[in-house]
């Protein structure tokens, strides 16, 4: 690992990638990211690479598609509704197996929203990034930290099961300061051959095609499941979760990014009320680590999931305790991040054999869905 | 073997065999005419006597001719075209609709070395991917454009285009375009013609022999310019689209002779080379 810097989270997401390789980068301007394209339009040209600030965020993800169909390590920033935009193009890159990184720092939405920090992308970027069959990897840091260790791993992941990769945060990280160790930059000679890329074949190879048309429903069916086989290997292999303090839970929090930093204080300080609190972290959103949720059911007395939107990842909890457990609700949506105090109220509740599904107006914890 | 293909192998086994009885006088003859390299060996989709396949022999003829097969990427996005990822032997990309420039841009951010083109009908380079052409344009990418106007929407099933004429009758402007609520077409070349960033913007056809050469000529000149790292190209073909104009191959010639051509003249609107040619001859007048 490499020197110790204070940074925002989306400059270390820059950094990052372009310590893992990236040397193009195409974007267009949304707030909450604005600090990632705007390190990146001072770093690239001095590393020799390509900052393009492009007509729209169709054409950015678009950019990166070419610039990876190329055989180059490429990626986009943006924040939800421009990753909205984006979902066109990362369809197609699902549908031609391209890598590339997509960081969407989410905001409020929907529609134009707020630019105040949200998790309500969660459904996008884990059920629909785009149309037709298909997933993307998608991670979800909690720190600085995380937040460039995740860009590394986005980018090495992508390239091995040769699909797009998104890292999914939120305003509040990524305008955050935090110490950062930053990784040691790659090589770029050393980053993996792409035998597919269509880089021109100088006659020493067949042509390469990058397509995602089949008009051949067959051969489209049995591309699909190819595809598909790769993602149960990915669900077999990359799930990741930090877990804290669950050994003896019987109340089990799960949050992811932003919002899991709050529920960590809530784990401490509802332990010191008595109430026996653990959390599970989901670190990749897809794939959901369901072994991690499965392996708590036997321990737990009950679930409670907090979010900053009205409730999207508690689907995928639901599905893995499916009944066997409550599963409880409480969040903040709109750009409102929930306090641990609030967090605590609803463990409370949950810990006294109560199910909530509960998202407070004007701050108030009354109320139920 | 199916028996007609058992019939026609039959028929050229004898044809074969009567080339090579000793009554006719065997000569080896230069070849004249054969498949561009560029070209792979699959038969196009194309109806009868649309021009698509004529535009993409010539550049692919073009690609041959500047040796440049194994650097260049090809980028065919929605459209009739969409399959020409096929008929091409260098590394080819298929594209959504309207994407190709923002493609192509990647692709030649990534290696500015390679030749990129890319081949788009009227719908997509001038209606969904406007924004990406206009763009690609003033930036002054280093790609060319390939442009099939046929005034018409092929693959879908002839819908009205930004380019359908006044009056022209689609599926979707059964009673002909009405400019009063359906607006004009667009002329592609005369609008991209002001933007800096252009070195060549041209407007050919293939209608005959002349034009096709001349149209021959211009890819070649569009290629040579992307080479040199002059600028964004762009080539614009008037093509013919018999099957969605619902006529005959001859008569919608004459459709894009007495319509097409009218409304979008043939010609140079940008040449970049020639501007700077016409300098330097006046600053030579004024010198002497």
């Amino acid at each position: 690992m490499g020197e110790k810097v204070l940074m925002k989270g989306n400059e270390a997401l820059a950094e990052a990638a372009i310590r893992a390789g990236c040397r193009h980068f195409f974007g267009y301007p949304i707030t909450p990211q604005t600090e990632l394209a705007a390190y990146m339009s001072r770093r690239m040209p001095k590393v020799g690479g390509t900052y393009l600030q492009a007509e729209s965020e169709i054409a950015a993800i678009n950019m990166v598609y070419g610039c990876s169909a190329g055989g180059k390590r490429a990626m986009t920033s943006s924040s939800s509704p421009g990753v909205s935009l984006k979902g066109e193009g990362i369809s197609y890159m699902i549908g031609a197996d391209l890598p590339g990184l997509i960081i969407n720092i989410q905001r409020g939405g929907p529609g134009l929203g707020g630019i105040q920090p949200s998790q309500a992308d969660y459904w996008m970027a884990t059920r629909a990034t785009g149309h037709g069959d298909g997933h993307v990897i998608v991670f979800a840091p909690s720190t600085v930290q995380e937040m460039a260790d995740s860009v590394a791993l986005a980018f090495e992941l992508g390239d091995r099961y040769r699909t797009p990769v998104m890292v999914l945060a939120d305003g509040l990280l990524g305008q955050m300061m935090e110490p950062v160790e930053l990784p040691e930059p790659l090589s770029l000679e050393d980053l993996p051959a792409r035998p597919w890329a269509i880089d021109g074949h100088r006659g020493q190879r067949k042509s390469n095609n990058v397509n995602s048309l089949y008009l051949v429903a067959q051969e489209l069916e049995d591309a699909i499941q190819a595809r598909f086989d790769r993602y149960e290997q990915i669900k077999a292999t990359e799930q990741r979760f930090e877990g804290f303090m669950t050994e003896d839970a019987d109340v089990v929090l799960v949050a992811y990014g932003a919002a899991s930093r709050i529920a960590r204080s809530a784990v401490g300080k509802a332990r010191k009320l008595g109430i026996k609190v653990g959390l599970i972290r989901p670190i990749t959103l897809w794939p959901f680590p369901v072994d991690a949720i499965e392996a708590a059911v036997d321990q737990a007395k009950a679930f409670l999931v907090t979010e900053f939107s009205m409730g999207q990842m508690v689907d995928d909890v639901r599905l893995v305790v499916n009944g066997r457990r409550p599963v409880s609700f409480f969040a903040h949506t709109g750009g409102i991040v929930q306090t641990p105090d609030e967090v605590v109220e609803a463990l409370k509740r949950v810990a006294a054999g109560e199910t909530i599904n509960l998202v407070p107006r004007h701050g108030k914890l009354t109320g139920d869905l | 073997m199916s028996k007609t293909m058992a019939a026609t192998a039959t028929a050229v086994a004898v044809v074969e065999k009567e080339q090579q009885s000793p009554r006719v006088k065997k000569e080896k003859s230069p070849i004249l005419f054969s498949r561009p390299q560029a070209l792979s060996d699959k038969v196009t989709n194309y109806c009868p006597g649309c021009t698509h396949g004529i535009i993409q022999r010539l550049v692919a003829e073009t690609i041959d001719e500047l040796g440049i097969v194994g650097s260049t990427v090809g980028v065919c996005p929605v459209g009739c075209s969409v399959t020409a990822y096929e008929f091409y032997s260098c590394d080819m990309a298929q594209a959504a609709h309207g994407r190709a420039p923002a493609v192509a841009t990647g692709l030649k951010r990534a290696h500015p070395e390679n030749t990129i083109f890319t081949y788009q009908g009227d719908g997509d380079l001038a209606s969904i991917g406007m924004a990406e052409t206009i763009h690609a344009a003033t930036r002054g990418e280093k790609i060319t454009l390939i442009f099939i106007n046929n005034a018409i929407y092929g693959m879908t099933g002839g819908q009205m285009a930004p380019t359908s004429l006044p009056g022209q009758v689609t599926q979707t402007s059964p009673y002909g375009r009405d400019v009063a609520t359906a607006g004009y077409p667009i002329r592609v070349c005369e609008l991209l013609s002001t933007l800096d960033g252009v070195a060549l913007a041209q407007r050919v056809t293939v209608n005959n022999p002349k034009n096709v050469r001349a149209a021959k000529r211009a890819i070649k000149k569009a290629f040579t310019y992307q080479v040199e790292g002059l600028g964004f190209t762009i080539v614009e073909v008037l093509a013919t689209c018999p099957t969605n104009w619902g006529m005959s191959a001859p008569q919608s010639f004459t459709w894009l002779e007495e319509n097409m051509i009218p409304y979008y003249p043939l010609g140079v609107y940008k040449d970049i080379k020639a501007e700077q040619a016409v300098d330097k001859a006046a600053q030579a007048r004024d010198d002497a």
